[in-house]
């Protein structure tokens, strides 16, 4: 993990700084009640760091962490432990409601499913209307008009004022989820966390979202995290690569080296799995049926031990840590070995 | 053909909208043979889903069949009472629907839905039977006594799987059925799939959207767009070398973990509203390769080496004139 400069005062823009860093971060659930009271870890001790303009792939299958890890961000749940620096602050350390509506201003979020994050009573401009008028007050009526126009049009909507008083329905399920962007465009952000933002959609029209994510990274300058199960959309935006595997993350690095040389073996298996008509059939996860760990009250020791074929006694009782096993290649398994150089 | 199981002729089906029918299943043929699987792709609203739920049967107002014949070993589907429809489903062809977390009771465990099942036909089943057909899907029998929310989204599409192989039908017809699942399991059931298709000799349908999750798993393909076959043909066949554009487009809109990097671009547009096709072909309006007789032309399938694709780019000769 990069070394901070983090003064007191905690506001350092520095080029060292990255724009969001994640320290330890925790999250546990409460489950049952009363003597069966048990704590479901979804989120364990979890680093990173996310820079600016840069699309960061957080990759996982259902379960794992990933969409809590954008909730933690996003402030919905506060974090058991650990903190999340942005631009340098701890975001715990934000008192005023005015610190508050600047961070999530600053990092919004845009949904899985854009059937059920419109509101279907109302024209679309009023989400984007909305937001524009709660994160910039300074703006005037007809200034919101204007800058709603033109975040529609960012995200390759037009006419623009002609979408802008259609209703949910009118729109399909690829232009509604432009719309989520629009609205996270509104607010002049610093860091969209997408969650799953294309898994709800066709095939065909996927790649046009996944174009768009790269393109407002350019012209708005924006950075990304994109949560997804699909990895071969995160290598075709994303510069850097986190997989995650029961609430911790497992391997971490840029997007190329994880998939050409990937270090934990549930990478490999995560690979495997990826349909792929150019490719033959590959072999070697049979059998392996996918299902969920429990991540209840656990004991030491790799979470991925009962699934992996390569696991030794040392995995059953330590858990492994992130190790750097290449250029800023880093995998959490004792079995892994570094790059050769 | 002796081993014909499934025969589809000139099926239609029409919603009734009030002012205009909108077709959206219009003039589809398909055969499948014995063992066969056969992979249906296409956007959302092609009309896929509502062609699996002709062929079983199971559409209801405002949608109907108003033209065409299902064949099904010999006997038409379209024309049968309920009553031998009842006695048909499950027990010679089974449908596992998109979403089987919902298409499970919740209230009953799975082992008194089997029992439900098998209850409504006169088949003597073996007791055994539920347990046997939860192991072949790769689950522990100790599960007939679990209830739908105790098992995870793969074990209830497996369940679902299982009650459907209750009575080895000769067909099961497949509609999205691991859209709900990551990628890993995703792969499993489909190998899954595949291995008990093997055992046990059953012919698949299985629509998707994605294309690419059927390419290695089916031995047919049929490519829908707008209500329509555009392409249909051996599934190698039509991933090495597409004849339509649409299937084209949708085989380049997904991109791969292996290789260069390429930039894509998909298909741009959407897809057509069904009420007000577009003149001529469905698929000019987004099409990169359309000429000047696109809109005006409507093009029946062609015959394009192994393959039949609906494109005047392929007009040699019709595979075969319609009449009706």
């Amino acid at each position: 993990m990069t070394s901070t400069d983090v003064t007191e005062t905690g506001v350092t823009e520095s080029a060292a700084t990255p724009l969001l860093e994640a320290r330890e971060l925790t999250r546990h659930f409460r489950v049952g009640r009363g003597f069966g009271r048990q704590m479901l870890h979804a989120v364990d001790e979890v680093n990173f760091t996310i820079g600016r303009q840069e699309i960061v792939a957080l990759a996982g299958e259902s379960g794992s962490g990933k969409s809590t890890i954008a909730r933690l961000l996003a402030g919905v749940y506060k974090p058991t432990s650990g903190e999340i620096l942005y631009q340098g602050r701890s975001t715990s350390t934000y008192r005023s409601r005015k610190d508050q509506l600047a961070y999530r201003g600053d990092v919004p979020m845009v949904f899985q499913d854009p059937f059920s994050s419109l509101n279907p009573a109302f024209r679309v401009s009023h989400g984007v209307l909305r937001s524009l008028k709660l994160h910039r007050p300074e703006l005037s009526r007809a200034e919101r008009f204007e800058e709603a126009e033109r975040v529609i049009e960012a995200v390759g909507l037009s006419p623009a004022g002609d979408i802008m008083n259609r209703y949910p329905y009118e729109l399909s399920g690829g232009q509604r989820q432009r719309i989520g962007f629009a609205q996270a465009l509104a607010h002049k952000p610093k860091l969209i966390l997408a969650d799953e933002p294309v898994s709800m959609l066709d095939v065909s029209i996927r790649i046009g979202l996944l174009n768009l994510m790269a393109e407002l990274r350019e012209t708005q300058g924006v950075s990304f995290l994109y949560i997804t199960h699909d990895i071969a959309s995160a290598r075709y935006v994303a510069d850097r690569l986190m997989i995650m595997y029961a609430g911790h993350v497992v391997e971490t690095g840029p997007t190329e080296s994880v998939l050409q040389n990937p270090k934990h073996p549930y990478t490999d298996l995560l690979l495997g799995a990826v349909p792929d008509p150019r490719a033959p059939l590959s072999t070697g996860i049979e059998g392996d049926t996918g299902e969920p760990p429990k991540v209840i009250d656990p004991t030491p020791g790799c979470r991925f031990r009962w699934r992996c074929p390569l696991a030794i006694d040392r995995c059953h009782s330590e858990t492994p840590l992130l190790r750097v096993l290449g250029k800023n290649h880093e995998a959490a398994c004792h079995v892994a070995e570094p790059d050769a150089n | 053909m002796p081993d014909q199981l499934l025969e589809v002729r000139d099926l239609t089906v029409e919603y009734d909208t009030g002012d205009r029918p909108v077709v959206a299943v219009d003039r589809v043929d398909l055969d499948v043979h014995a063992g066969e699987f056969v992979g249906v792709v296409g956007e959302s609203g092609c009309g896929k889903s509502t062609l699996l739920f002709a062929i079983a049967q199971l559409l209801s107002s405002p949608a109907a069949i108003t033209g065409g014949t299902v064949r099904f070993q010999g006997q038409d589907l379209v024309t049968m009472t309920e009553k031998k429809l009842s006695a048909l489903r499950w027990r010679d062809f089974s449908v596992v629907m998109q979403s089987a977390m919902n298409a499970l009771n919740p209230v009953k465990s799975i082992g008194a839905q089997f029992r439900d099942t098998i209850r409504a036909h006169d088949e003597p089943v073996a007791d055994e039977r539920p347990a046997e057909v939860l192991r072949l899907v790769g689950i522990d029998p100790i599960h007939l006594n679990s209830y739908p929310h105790q098992l995870s989204g793969g074990m209830r599409q497996r369940a679902m799987i299982a009650m459907a192989l209750l009575f080895t039908p000769d067909l099961i017809i497949m509609d999205e059925p691991t859209s709900a699942l990551d990628v890993v399991a995703q792969r499993s059931l489909m190998v899954q799939i595949k291995e008990l298709q093997k055992q046990l000799g059953f012919a698949v349908i299985f629509v998707t959207h994605d294309m690419s999750l059927v390419s290695h798993f089916s031995d047919k393909l049929v490519v829908m767009y707008a209500g329509q076959v555009v392409e249909f043909g051996d599934t190698r066949a039509v991933f090495d070398a597409p004849q339509h554009p649409y299937s084209a487009g949708l085989l380049d809109a997904f991109p791969s973990i292996r290789g260069p990097k390429v930039p894509l671009t998909g298909i741009p547009g959407t897809p057509p509203n069904l009420a007000s096709p577009p003149p001529g072909c469905r698929f000019q309006p987004r099409c990169p390769k359309a000429f000047e007789d696109c809109p005006k032309i409507e093009p029946e399938l062609y015959q394009v080496g192994a393959v039949q694709a609906r494109c005047l780019l392929n007009v040699k000769e019709p595979v075969q004139e319609r009449t009706s």
